[in-house]
């Protein structure tokens, strides 16, 4: 025996719950339920047909209420608004089957629940083209009253769904969208929904139409036709609501003469109109730079070795001039690459906590890297530090030793044994040759050969903090045991 | 010059840039408010022109008088293309008209460079603040930054916007010295990691904003910072009209997502403009070399693929007849056929035809039940394609190397140089 279940209204997915909530709870299986939908608005809608009220089986007593996964009850709030006449038997059926076979809502390839999935999708496809496609039109009322209305036709029953998106968006506007076959209004409180309209109240266009016309036009680049693509976005059915579609074919028209025109066409001479505008100073090539904004200026653009074309900026140092103390580290990292100043990093913080620690403020001392660029490589989207090469920081010497003479320390601070190898121009041994004053530099500047403070942070936190006593007695040190003055 | 003019010639400069997404920032409607927008996260594609790109954004140039004169553009100095400049209040007044047609998400606003970087980088700003202000526009906007604007005017630009961007234009650094030699790729990048710097720290803050528990009654305070450029940063390059092959391409976007975060790097094929330069010998545009790096690009950003392994090709290139991932799979018939039912997802990612959708939904299914062959046909993917790389129950390809399409002839890729 059929029952038959017909719909006040068919998109109301509350009422189609409730309805179906009690089929199941009477345990009437999917084939025998025959779903139909009230054809206009105001026609008399029973709960259940005649037919149907007779036969419907009593509810099993305290049947539970069946739980379906959240999905599901958004998944049925799609596919209700589909044009599709069986929608509401697939959804029951869905919901039978939940109910009756556990695996079903752990198989995501189920052709019914493919099946409604795929009318979810056709609905947001129509949802979002609505919104992409509705074309409001600017129209003052006798009243005086400014309004904007557009004639859209949509495929799917997705009115009144989406009319708090325009709500949203034309939240300090008056508008009216009106449709085949539910009409919305905003007066800027409220929506009002009415019934379809005529293709014939389609307002016609406004004065300002043009403006829109005329940009449409012109952003297109005709050396890159592609109809085909076009109509995959933009179907044709919807062209004739839109203004800008009467442009499509013209432009496409003569889309290929206007590119083998450009093609054609004699190519000018570059000739100069106005003197270009000097953005960054820099040094003629070869010279030595005059003072540090030069350095920074002529490092930035040094490519002597490949680190330099994959690094963001140089980074020198910066600090006091004619400091007692100028230290050096090895080169920028990852913060220090992208900041543009020395030592801010992880390590950089290290080094700060350290000094304070010592009441060494870091505005005495100037504090620099003997590589200026940061030389990493890629894994995945980060950027791993890795130790710049012999031949990378020999390159890269002549910056260091440029910003030595301009900065004019008493005593240069090696930390690490590229900092040291640069300083004083062949390996050092950190562990062996640390702690003390090295002569050997031909400016007669010392250096003292301590420990990066990125060692540090990579020591297990067992030798840590032995570590940095020890690191720390070595700073300071070197701070208190500066030989006197040097020749500068 | 009346307005039509104007915007018919501001549009052409405009349109050779690739960049048009509205989407990615932070979801904002014009609700209690006295003007009109709303930002969902997703963008809208309102219109598509005859070339197949979609128009989201009105993009225009504030003005194309330029005092650069990089050669692969039509706004440079020596070009003779018609100029024109637009008020301020035109801009707003164009933006606010076409949105409220509904045409348009909000406006990608550019310029040339006049006078100098930091007047130039005002009136855009200005332009950005007028609709956020003064009209209290909710929608969207982008606005391209100046390198070496001042950091102040990049500060505003930023809170106005909802994204910003810098083009870096050639892929590398011998291809900008050689093409426009006036601008600095160093200062590119030194703007581009301010704009990460910003963006990261005005991230790092509102995590860090604990909501203040207000008195009952009393409106919650909320301490949050202002937005910095929501949506992030991007750029564009242009692709052909220097001899830079896929490869290098590839690696220099690698280098900008991993170094910037950018949120995309859009890849433009160079294409006729009118009053070309003698050093660009003009072709049509490269649109299937430009199509199969935004598919290359697709596969370093969500496939897990690394940049090096995308182009199998001696010359560089990436094949044009068939996508990266099949070039890839067929360049690697070692590693297939790939088992449906016991696979790991990064292998699955792997197979030609699935898409991250597919391989999610073939994992959850996994789990229950066995995978037929017959399943790929209701997961909507290309089953032809998909077939002769995985085994599944009831399905084993021919043994040998998969046959796709055996070394079909390769189209000339264009090159200028
Ligand atoms: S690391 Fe040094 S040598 Fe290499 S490019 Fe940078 S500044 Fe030049």
């Amino acid at each position: 025996m059929q029952v038959q279940v017909r719909l006040d209204d068919a998109t109301d997915l509350g009422a189609f719950r409730r309805h179906a909530r009690q089929l199941l709870a009477a345990g009437v299986p999917p084939e025998r339920v025959e779903w139909s939908a009230a054809q206009a608005a105001g026609e008399a809608a029973d709960l259940f047909g005649e037919a149907g009220a007779a036969t419907l089986p009593a509810a099993t007593a305290a049947a539970a209420p069946l739980a379906v996964p959240p999905w599901f009850v958004e998944l049925c709030g799609d596919v209700i608004l589909h044009r599709e006449p069986q929608r509401h038997a697939l959804l029951y059926r869905l919901l039978w089957r939940l109910a009756h076979e556990p695996a079903l809502r752990h198989d995501p390839l189920d052709a019914d629940l493919m099946q409604a999935r795929q009318m979810a999708k056709a609905v947001h496809r129509d949802i979002h083209k609505m919104r992409a496609f509705v074309r409001f039109t600017r129209v003052v009322g006798n009243d005086g009253v400014e309004r904007h209305v557009a004639w859209f036709e949509p495929d799917h029953h997705i009115v009144e769904a989406n009319a708090p998106f325009f709500a949203r968006r034309f939240a300090q506007m008056r508008w009216a969208i009106l449709t085949p076959e539910r009409c919305v209004e905003w007066n800027g409180q409220a929506l009002a929904f009415r019934e379809g309209a005529d293709r014939r109240e389609k307002p016609p266009p406004d004065g300002g139409e043009q403006l829109w016309l005329t940009y449409y036009e012109h952003i297109f680049n005709p050396a890159r036709l592609k109809l085909a693509a076009m109509r995959r976005e933009m179907p044709r059915r919807y062209w004739h609501n839109l203004p800008e579609a009467a442009l499509i074919q013209p432009l496409a028209d003569a889309a290929e003469a206007r590119s083998q025109s450009m093609i054609e066409a004699p190519p000018t001479a570059a000739r100069r109109i106005r003197a270009p505008i000097p953005l960054h100073l820099r040094p003629p090539e070869g010279a030595a730079p005059a003072d540090l904004g030069e350095l920074r200026a002529a490092a930035h653009a040094c490519r002597a070795c490949p680190i330099g074309a994959l690094a963001t900026q140089a980074v020198c140092g910066e600090g006091l001039i004619a400091p007692q103390h100028m230290l050096v580290g090895e080169q920028p990292g990852d913060q220090e690459d992208l900041v543009g100043r020395p030592f801010v990093g992880p390590a950089g913080q290290l080094l700060d906590r350290t000094m304070a620690q010592l009441g060494w403020a870091r505005e005495t001392v100037y504090l620099a890297n003997a590589v200026k660029h940061f030389k990493y490589e890629l894994r995945g989207k980060r950027r791993i530090h890795k130790t710049a090469g012999q031949r990378e920081a020999e390159a890269c010497a002549h910056w260091l030793e440029s910003e030595i003479s301009l900065v004019r320390p008493q005593g240069l601070v090696a930390l690490g044994a590229t900092a040291a190898r640069a300083l004083l121009g062949r390996p050092v041994a950190v562990q062996a040759e640390r702690g003390a004053w090295l002569h050997e530099r031909g400016d007669g500047r010392p250096v003292f050969v301590t420990l990066h403070p990125s060692a540090l942070l990579r020591l297990p936190d067992a030798e840590r903090a032995e570590a940095l006593g020890r690191w720390r007695a070595e700073l300071a040190l070197a701070r208190d045991t500066l030989p006197a003055a040097i020749a500068a | 010059m009346d307005l039509q003019r104007k915007l018919a010639i501001l549009a052409d400069a405009a349109k050779y840039d690739a960049s048009c997404a509205s989407s990615g920032s932070q979801p904002r409607d014009s609700v209690g408010g006295r003007g009109i927008g709303s930002t969902e996260g997703a963008g809208i594609c309102h219109s598509y022109a005859p070339d197949g790109r979609c128009i989201s954004l009105l993009k225009v140039l504030l003005t194309n008088h330029c005092q650069y004169d990089c050669l692969y553009c039509v706004n440079r100095a020596s070009s003779n293309v018609p100029r024109a400049r637009f008020r301020v209040e035109e801009v707003v007044q164009l933006t606010l008209d076409f949105y409220r047609r509904n045409c348009i998400e909000g406006l990608f606003l550019s310029s040339g460079i006049v006078k100098s970087p930091d007047h130039t980088m005002e009136q855009v700003v200005e332009v950005a603040r007028a609709l956020r202000e003064d009209h209290d526009f909710r929608g969207y906007i982008h606005l391209k930054t100046i390198p070496d604007a001042s950091d102040e005017l990049i500060a505003r630009a930023g809170r106005y916007a909802d994204r910003l961007s810098i083009n870096v234009e050639m892929p590398t650094t011998e291809g900008l010295r050689a093409l426009a030699p006036e601008k600095d790729e160093s200062a590119i990048r030194r703007s581009m990691a301010r704009l990460r710097l910003r963006i990261d720290d005005t991230r790092e803050e509102a995590r860090r904003v604990v909501p203040i528990r207000a008195l009952p009654g009393a409106a919650p305070a909320a301490a949050k910072p202002p937005p910095f450029a929501p949506a992030g940063q991007s750029t564009q390059m242009i692709v052909g009209a220097d001899a830079t092959d896929d490869r290098r391409i590839l690696a220099s976007s690698a280098t900008l997502y991993g170094a910037y975060k950018l949120r995309r790097v859009y890849y433009s094929a160079f294409s006729p403009i009118p009053d070309a330069a003698r050093a660009l010998p003009l072709a049509a545009p490269p649109l299937m070399r430009e199509h199969r790096l935004y598919q290359a690009d697709w596969l370093m950003r969500f496939y897990g693929f690394d940049h090096q392994e995308i182009v199998a090709e001696p010359d560089g290139l990436l094949r044009l007849d068939v996508d990266p991932k099949l070039a890839w799979a067929l360049a690697h018939a070692d590693r297939f056929p790939v088992d449906l039912n016991h696979a790991p997802r990064e292998m699955l990612l792997r197979v030609p035809g699935l898409g991250v959708k597919a391989v999610e939904r073939l994992l959850q299914a996994r789990r229950v039940r066995r995978v037929r062959a017959d399943d790929l046909r209701r997961l909507h993917v290309p089953a032809r394609k998909v077939l002769p790389f995985v085994v599944a129950d009831r399905h084993r390809p021919a043994p040998g190397a998969p046959v796709i399409s055996p070394e079909p002839p390769r189209a000339a890729q264009a090159s200028l140089f």
